[in-house]
């Protein structure tokens, strides 16, 4: 990843405050769920409706692929977290949580003729703030700042050494 | 913004000119941005945790709830004993259930379990050392299949088919004479439950029945007096009582969470031709089978008055009042159940019912429409029933208090009254809210949890409490079964015993006597009659 793009600096303030304020939102979806005793996606996966509910209802029919689940997100939502606010393994962190985020919409969709019990916060068709989060970490992905303001730093330095060393 | 251009930042290109591994400080710094975030994020992490905890705490703190026991495990039976050699009578869809509580399955259904991904959780179940080595049904269909089930040698719990070979009786009269049956279990239509509960008492036989005990009193009597005299154990075929929230709602009661109760509001509400009674067709809409050559219409008949074969008949009986007692026998029973094991409130003083058949206009006997008033002054309570069966708005089941309701029925939900003197100063302070509910419980989750937020009160109001997958779904079918089987090696009486299962037939005969006759009916407790 060799980093040639030039941003001024309130471009680049603008894109770690973004950054850091999607990794704190994730970071607490997935704290949230470890600090719930006994927390599931059950509920959730039960509302699934649009191209994934046939996916959801093959989840939630066995016990042991949702123990999977509900592991892999809650600690999945946390490691993409502290990335994202530690700018650490960013791009992968951005692709992983804008993919995640994909997932979550699409069980969820506000689309015409889909109906949830659950009410939302706001009023949505077709574009929800799932959605639109989602994008903000293809953008994040996009336009790095994590090798100045983010532990990447250190990894870009780590490989341009071994790389030097090689020549 | 041309201007800060010239503040750009390029990072290669800064440090490009340094050694690689020397870093500036303001570098270093800009690298580790994240780290004050984190201790932000932190910060209000455990300010969020310590508000929602305190919150929680002190609602169930005021209420004493604290410490409330969750009792959600369950525990094995340890020592099994000799095994335990069980006769069924009456082999239809109720059995069925029982099959698979004593860890029997019928292959196809264990097919159907396997696509279902259900088939783990019975397969989980503990082995209760019973064989089923009798079957009676006067059905050769239904005969056929329950000796299909008692074959399988998949059972639940690793258990072993003991090699006995499965008898097929006539009659129950057989069955009951045969020393090598230990235990009966009767799942018939309701006017065969109270004379062969009788005769296999008198054959020292323990019992499992399914409910409604009897139609009548004397028949009532002779089963009572049958089963307290010979000492066996009696189990009534009321599981739902066996679900932890029935053990939660006991605490409950007991903690006074609701003040003094003085109306119990039970209900059904259905709106389908199975839910009221009409079953004769299969799900194709064809007739299901059975004819008189593979019916022994006689003995279904017993000592009911004589009636042509007819599949309406055989497979729609709930309709009749020949065979049982309508919606009080087949439903009621369960709510009398639950809220006599909850607050024990026994035989009835007064009581009055109405309804009628506004509906379901065939040829039935019972009732669409019902409602029953059962008084116990002595107890300063009403109970009530009230039945529909063209309308499934869902009333629940509420016991109502002078400072709260609960409804309870897969979870528990507690609300306080506006007007309540006890918890008055935590409304006024805002702690409790009663337009919400102020207490759930989840059976699975184990834990009795205060409704503080307004997503939980959402998600509490509606029924839609987190589902965990800790521990497996337990039937309580089966928990029903394991206390009567548990009980008949200890030498105990299960909960739904002789006793309680007399004050119920009690209850509903008088129920369904002042539906017949129009009047208030009275209970003589000295004389134990009903007046």
């Amino acid at each position: 990843m060799k980093e040639t793009k030039i941003f001024t600096t309130p471009q680049l303030t603008a894109l770690v405050v973004l950054r850091f304020l999607i990794g704190w939102h994730i970071l607490y979806e997935g704290f949230s769920k470890v600090l719930i005793p006994n927390w599931s996606s059950f509920g959730f996966l039960q509302e699934s409706k649009w191209i994934f509910a046939g996916f959801a209802q093959f989840v939630l029919n066995h016990a042991t692929v949702l123990h999977v689940v509900d592991f892999l997100n809650t600690w999945g939502l946390i490691a993409i977290g502290l990335g994202l606010i530690f700018g650490l393994f960013t791009r992968l962190a951005s692709i992983s949580g804008a993919l995640l985020l994909l997932l979550y919409y699409l069980n969820n969709p506000p689309l015409i003729g889909l109906e949830y019990s659950v009410p939302t916060e706001g009023n949505y068709l077709v574009v929800s703030k799932t959605l639109i989060e989602s994008v903000a970490l293809v953008v994040l992905a996009l336009f790095p700042t994590s090798n100045v303001f983010g532990l990447d730093m250190f990894v870009e330095r780590f490989k341009n050494l071994r790389n030097n060393k090689k020549e | 913004m041309a201007q800060d251009k010239e503040k750009s930042i390029v990072p290669e290109e800064k440090n490009e000119s340094k050694p690689q591994n020397s870093i500036k400080r303001r570098t270093l710094i800009k690298a580790l941005a994240g780290i004050p975030v984190l201790g932000l994020f932190s910060y209000e992490l455990f300010a969020k945790k310590k508000y929602d905890f305190d919150k929680k705490n002190r609602v169930l703190k005021d209420l004493g709830l604290q410490n409330l026991e969750a009792p959600y495990i369950l525990k094995p039976s340890g020592k099994k004993g000799d095994l335990l050699r069980i006769g069924i009578v009456g082999f239809g869809a109720r059995a069925v259930t029982h099959a698979n509580g004593l860890g029997y399955m019928h292959p196809d259904d264990v097919e159907k379990r396997k696509k279902a991904g259900t088939l783990e959780d019975w397969l989980a179940q503990e082995d209760l050392n019973v064989a089923v080595t009798g079957i009676c049904d006067v059905f050769d269909l239904h005969a056929e299949n329950g000796l299909t089930t008692f074959r399988n040698p998949l059972r639940a719990g690793g258990a072993k088919t003991p090699d006995i070979p499965i008898k097929r009786y006539r009659t129950y009269q057989e069955m009951i004479d045969d020393k090598d049956i230990d235990a009966i279990m009767i799942a018939t239509p309701d006017h065969h439950h109270a004379p062969i509960t009788a005769a296999a008492a008198k054959a020292g036989k323990h019992i499992y029945c399914e409910k409604s005990i009897a139609l009548h009193e004397d028949e009532l009597n002779v089963a009572y007096d049958a089963v307290k005299n010979s000492g066996v154990v009696f189990q009534m075929g009321h599981q739902i009582t066996q679900s932890v929230i029935f053990k939660q709602a006991k605490e409950i009661i007991k903690k006074d969470i609701l003040g003094k109760i003085t109306l119990i509001e039970t209900t059904t509400n259905r709106n389908s031709a199975d839910g009221a009674w009409i079953r004769d067709r299969d799900a194709n809409g064809n007739p299901k089978p059975g004819d008189e050559k593979s019916i022994d219409w006689l003995q279904w008949l017993g000592s009911t008055p004589y009636v042509p074969f007819s599949t309406n008949r055989y497979y729609n009986w709930q309709k009749y009042f020949a065979y049982e007692t309508g919606m009080i026998g087949q439903l009621f029973t369960h709510e009398f159940d639950a809220v006599n094991q909850l607050l024990r409130i026994g035989i009835p003083k007064t009581v009055v019912s109405s309804g009628g058949i506004y509906y379901w206009k065939d040829d039935r006997d019972m009732p669409d429409t019902l409602h029953c008033v059962f008084e116990y002054p002595d107890r300063d309570l009403t109970l009530l029933y009230t039945a529909s069966l063209a309308n499934s708005r869902p009333r629940g089941r509420v016991f109502m208090g002078r400072d709260a309701s609960m409804e309870l029925g897969n979870s528990i939900s507690i609300t306080a009254d506006g007007e309540s003197l006890k918890y008055k100063k935590q409304i006024e302070a805002g702690l409790i809210d009663p337009s919400g509910p102020m207490i759930s419980f989840n059976p699975t989750s184990g834990k009795i949890d205060a409704v503080t937020s307004a997503t939980e009160k959402y998600y509490a109001a509606r029924g839609l409490t987190t589902t965990t997958i800790n521990g497996r779904e337990v039937d309580v079918t089966y928990l029903h079964i394991k206390e009567w089987i548990d009980c008949i090696r200890n030498g105990k009486t299960p909960s739904a015993s002789m006793d309680k299962t007399f004050e119920e037939g009690i209850a509903c005969i008088m129920a369904h006597k002042s539906y017949l006759e129009h009047r208030r009916v009275e209970w003589d407790p000295v004389n134990k009659k009903i007046v």
